[in-house]
């Protein structure tokens, strides 16, 4: 099919943010996915996200891979540069355009079968590298263009539509991202926004690797009993360790919740993350505790959802590699080319 | 008694050592002074693909005329290695010279009678001098260069001139190379009788050349060229591309006031990745490229087809190897050619260079960065192992003052601005080439959804016929845009007409303009085509027509470039006779006498033959 044109019009009484869009100005495409597709609201927390931090949308760049999950970013952000690149390798693409210019925002949207399966590689690198990137990963645990196979990060002993059990252990992006050292990973599911979006506000503030795995699921093909990623399953086992609020700076700070409830975390940009905890014995910025705390919560079949965990001292690419405060990628033959005088050198040296 | 061989500054040495033993230094030391005294040599390595222990060659040609094509006989062997010792005295030719190590006696019937046979203790001479064991190891290779410097009658200030450069500030260094150096002098002085029948005489033949190995200078010419983006996966023999980029440009591109790199190097994880990191810089607007071989290319393909289909500028340098699969890792071939042609699925084509030397590495490799600016599309450097890891003498490096950049169409803020129409896959100048954008260039106008499927001209999602027809008639004219700008090939006229024509690419140069030279001098005319890039520009067509017969020689089994210039040009198959050479060794100028020689015989005779009747 097609693309679908979009009615532009927008009505005049559109709240506009600091730097002066309304929210439709985050809009893409209409969507081309199922009618219900938890892919679509993770799309519009997205949009909510970056209206929300006033950030201009051509300072976004939004890569995906190939799958469902893949085409979203034709759907949001129209004014942004968009990559869709090849399946499962989107991470890689992501970190030579990060190393090109690191001025823009990099939101990479990826799949479970993108991700987990035919991409696992260059998923646990880029995490390994510390790319500075937001990386959604919106999780059904299917492949849906290809009509329901098992993708590897469906739950062994899971049902699909045709029947098929799944005797594959689970791949745990989760796990795998904080064990390589991506300095932000968080959980969420598509069908709660309260929780998606500050989420996503903050990812996009972190300054190195932040993951958000996104339990988003397949209306059409895995939504049935025995699945458990379907919208029932993830609702009864949703365990979130913590709310969080995002805050731009320090200043909005009001007092609204009981000492010894909250956490503050301050990132890299100056931007607050405010964690309300829901669980006494859980620490976000203690990476082995929050491995721990993941483990064991899965064997019990639980989800666990919120910021998992949080490095905000993170660094990133660009600091290991000690490259230039400007983008390479606006560099000309004045800072690049080192002349022929020095080539005279060279020459002379190989005499 | 065979008579032993005479020749000044036209023979061949040899070198037989364990890789890992040090040698490699000692042996490039002498190559070096045969230069300094003004007589050309051609050094190659020929080595195992292992760390240490395996037998490992250097073979060095010195020739006054300054072929540099391997010239195949080795007039004198270092036997260094018992491992290979048999097989290192058979490849003597009759009347050559052996030097060895008589340390330990050899037993006689280990020699031929119809060589020169030059024993010197090394092992003694340097356990005498030395009780570091790997002082010992070390500077056994300096004492035999200095037995040689002695037998072939070179100037020990040669030597002394070269260590001084080389350990410049390290005084106890360069003591103690000039004294091993001496030990080996003083030994052959009084026991050896020199100099010997083959020599090196001063001579004027090197001028301004500079010795120096391909892959240093290709990494070179994407310093000069501007590539800020490098990502790679280690592999022979292209590794030390990125090696020498990263020693390069930490001498070159760090900013002086911030102490800040101009530039990223990622080892990548695999080839895949390499590729995608590299496409995605260039999506974003920076120079980057990737190194690798073969097996490389192989796993890159389906990045390669979005880099081609979705219009990302990114240079790939293919040091080609002996393939198919993990093949001859560490033997030359030039057999990658139609992998790269047509790489990736669905109708593909792409632009290949063929550099014939360092010189040309450093100059294509800049240039491949401004084609796949200019054309946006993956620009392939086809270099190989020989041309890669061997030094050659070739012309020094040239760099322009006043060359810019051309970084293509790409439409600016203003451009857009001022309303500007922007189609991305559009053609609005007629050459195919479309205009692009830079993420983040304008806050309303320019965005588009890069991606591998098809799309209208304005980069919108379709796969209605039509618009998909449209673009890839656009993809060839652009390829035919191509054609014209690339660098075209070196056509040289024999010195009298005739019929029969070569074309040859790559590191078969040296080789072919020596063949040419002997067959010339034997009476044989031929005109020459080197083709120096692929799509292949009118002249190409033109050259096969004007000749009954074109002799196509390259260092494959299937004759991969031929089959592209019939498949491409729809040539008659029967203009275009293949001369093949693939066992892995670079191409000689007597295996390209022989064959070409003999083809032309073969013709010929039925006719006079004919006549006669």
């Amino acid at each position: 099919m097609t693309y679908i044109v979009k009615p532009q019009l927008h009505h005049p009484t559109l709240t506009k943010n600091k730097v002066g869009y309304t929210r439709r100005d985050y809009e893409g495409r209409i969507s081309t996915l199922c009618a219900g597709c938890g892919h679509d609201s993770i799309s519009a927390a997205i949009i909510q996200a970056c209206w929300e931090l006033d950030i201009e949308p051509h300072r976004v760049a939004k890569l995906s891979g190939i799958g469902c999950s893949s085409k979203t970013p034709d759907y949001f952000l129209g004014a942004s540069h968009g990559f869709n690149t090849v399946h499962g390798r989107m991470p890689s693409v992501m970190t030579g355009a990060n190393l090109a210019n690191r001025e823009l925002l990099y939101l990479g949207v990826s799949g479970d079968g993108d991700s987990a399966s035919i991409g696992l590689g260059q998923f646990a690198n880029a995490m390994r590298r510390g790319v500075n990137m937001a990386y959604i990963v919106e999780n059904n645990g299917v492949y849906g263009l290809t009509k329901g196979q098992f993708s590897a990060t469906a739950d062994r002993g899971s049902k699909s539509k045709k029947g098929a059990i799944n005797s594959d252990s689970a791949v745990d992006l989760v796990g795998i991202a904080l064990q390589l050292g991506a300095t932000y990973v968080a959980r969420s599911f598509s069908g709660d926004k309260a929780q998606l979006v500050p989420l996503i506000k903050g990812a996009l503030a972190h300054g190195g690797a932040a993951f958000i795995d996104v339990l988003s699921p397949c209306v059409t093909f895995n939504n049935h009993a025995g699945s458990t990623k379907s919208f029932d399953y993830v609702r009864q086992h949703n365990e979130a360790v913590s709310r969080i609020d995002f805050i731009t700076t320090k200043s909005e700070i009001t007092a609204e919740y009981a000492a010894g409830e909250v956490i503050e975390v301050q990132q890299h940009d100056g931007s607050m993350l405010r964690l309300r905890k829901l669980k006494d014995d859980y620490d976000p910025t203690d990476r082995l505790a929050a491995m721990n705390y993941m483990q064991s919560h899965a064997a019990r079949g639980e989800v666990v959802t919120g910021l998992l965990y949080v490095d905000p001292l993170a660094t990133d690419l660009h600091l290991s590699m000690n490259t230039m405060e400007v983008p390479l990628a606006s560099l000309g033959p004045q800072e690049l080319c080192p002349g022929k005088a020095a080539l005279d050198k060279i020459n002379a040296s190989f005499r | 008694m065979t008579q032993p061989i005479q020749a000044t500054n036209d023979f061949v040495i040899k070198f037989a050592n364990v890789n890992g033993s040090g040698s490699a230094s000692a042996n490039e030391l002498f190559a070096k002074a045969v230069i300094r005294m003004g007589v050309p040599v051609a050094p190659r390595n020929i080595f195992p693909s292992n760390i240490q222990g395996l037998p490992t060659w250097y073979e060095a040609r010195i020739c006054e005329k300054g072929y540099s094509g391997r010239r195949g006989g080795v007039d004198m062997m270092v036997a260094m290695n018992p491992q290979t010792w048999d097989a290192d005295v058979a490849e003597i030719e009759p009347g050559g010279y052996l030097l060895y190590d008589s340390t330990r006696p050899i037993p006689p019937s280990k020699f031929r009678a119809d060589i020169q046979v030059i024993g010197v203790p090394l092992t003694e001479i340097s356990n005498t001098a030395y009780t570091d064991p790997r002082q010992r190891q070390l500077f056994k290779n300096i004492i035999y260069v200095g037995v040689l410097s002695v037998l072939l009658d070179m100037d020990a200030s040669v030597f002394e001139k070269l260590f001084a450069e080389q350990y410049k500030g390290k005084e106890r260094l360069l003591d103690s190379n000039v004294q091993a150096l001496n030990l080996g002098r003083d030994y052959a002085k009084r026991h050896l009788k020199h100099p010997l029948g083959i020599r090196v005489q001063r001579a004027d033949n090197v001028g301004d050349q500079i010795l120096v190995d391909g892959n240093s200078a290709i990494a070179l010419g994407c310093v000069y060229g501007g590539a800020t983006v490098a990502a790679w996966y280690p592999i022979t023999p292209s590794s030390s591309v990125a090696e020498a980029f990263q020693k390069y440009c930490e001498k070159l591109r760090v900013d002086p006031a911030t102490g800040r790199n101009k530039f990223a190097i990622v080892q990548a994880e695999d080839e895949l990745a390499s590729i995608g990191m590299v496409i995605g810089a260039g999506w974003n607007g920076a120079r980057a490229f990737t190194a690798t071989s073969g097996p490389g290319i192989s796993l890159m393909q389906e990045f390669i087809g979005l880099a081609h289909f979705a219009e990302i500028p990114c240079t790939i340098i293919d040091v080609q190897r002996g393939g198919p699969s993990t093949g001859m890792p560490t033997r030359t071939q030039q057999s990658d050619v139609l992998l790269c042609a047509y790489a990736s699925h669905g109708d593909t084509k792409h632009i290949l260079l063929f550099p014939q030397d360092p010189h040309e590495c450093f100059e294509f490799g800049a240039t491949a960065l401004d084609l796949a600016d200019r054309l946006q599309t993956p620009i392939f450097v086809m270099t190989d192992l020989d041309i890669g890891m061997n030094q050659r003498l070739c012309k020094p490096f040239e760099w322009d003052e006043a060359r810019a950049y051309d970084r293509g169409k790409v439409m600016s803020a203003e451009d857009l601005e001022a309303g500007k129409d922007f189609g991305r896959y559009k053609d609005v100048d007629g050459d195919g080439v479309p205009w692009r954008t830079l993420p983040g260039t304008h806050p309303t106008k320019g965005a588009f959804f890069t991606r591998g499927t098809t799309r209208d001209a304005y980069a919108r999602y379709s796969e209605r016929g039509p618009d998909y027809v449209y673009n890839m008639e656009r993809l060839l004219k652009k390829f035919a845009t191509a054609a014209k700008i690339v660098p075209q090939p070196v056509v040289k006229k024999a010195a009298k007409d005739t019929r029969y024509g070569v074309i040859y690419y790559g590191s078969t140069t040296p080789a072919m303009q020596e063949a040419l030279d002997v067959l010339e001098a034997d009476g044989g005319h031929f005109d020459s085509m080197r083709l120096r890039a692929f799509p292949f520009p009118e002249s190409v067509h033109r050259f096969i027509l004007e000749h009954d017969l074109v002799f196509l020689v390259e260092q494959n089994r299937d004759a991969q470039l031929r089959s592209l210039i019939i498949n491409e040009l729809e040539i008659d198959p029967a203009r275009v006779m293949p001369v093949l050479h693939y066992d892995g060794t670079p191409i000689t100028a007597r295996f390209i006498v022989r064959a070409i020689a003999k083809a032309v015989r073969e013709r010929e005779k039925p006719a006079t033959a004919k006549e006669a009747a």
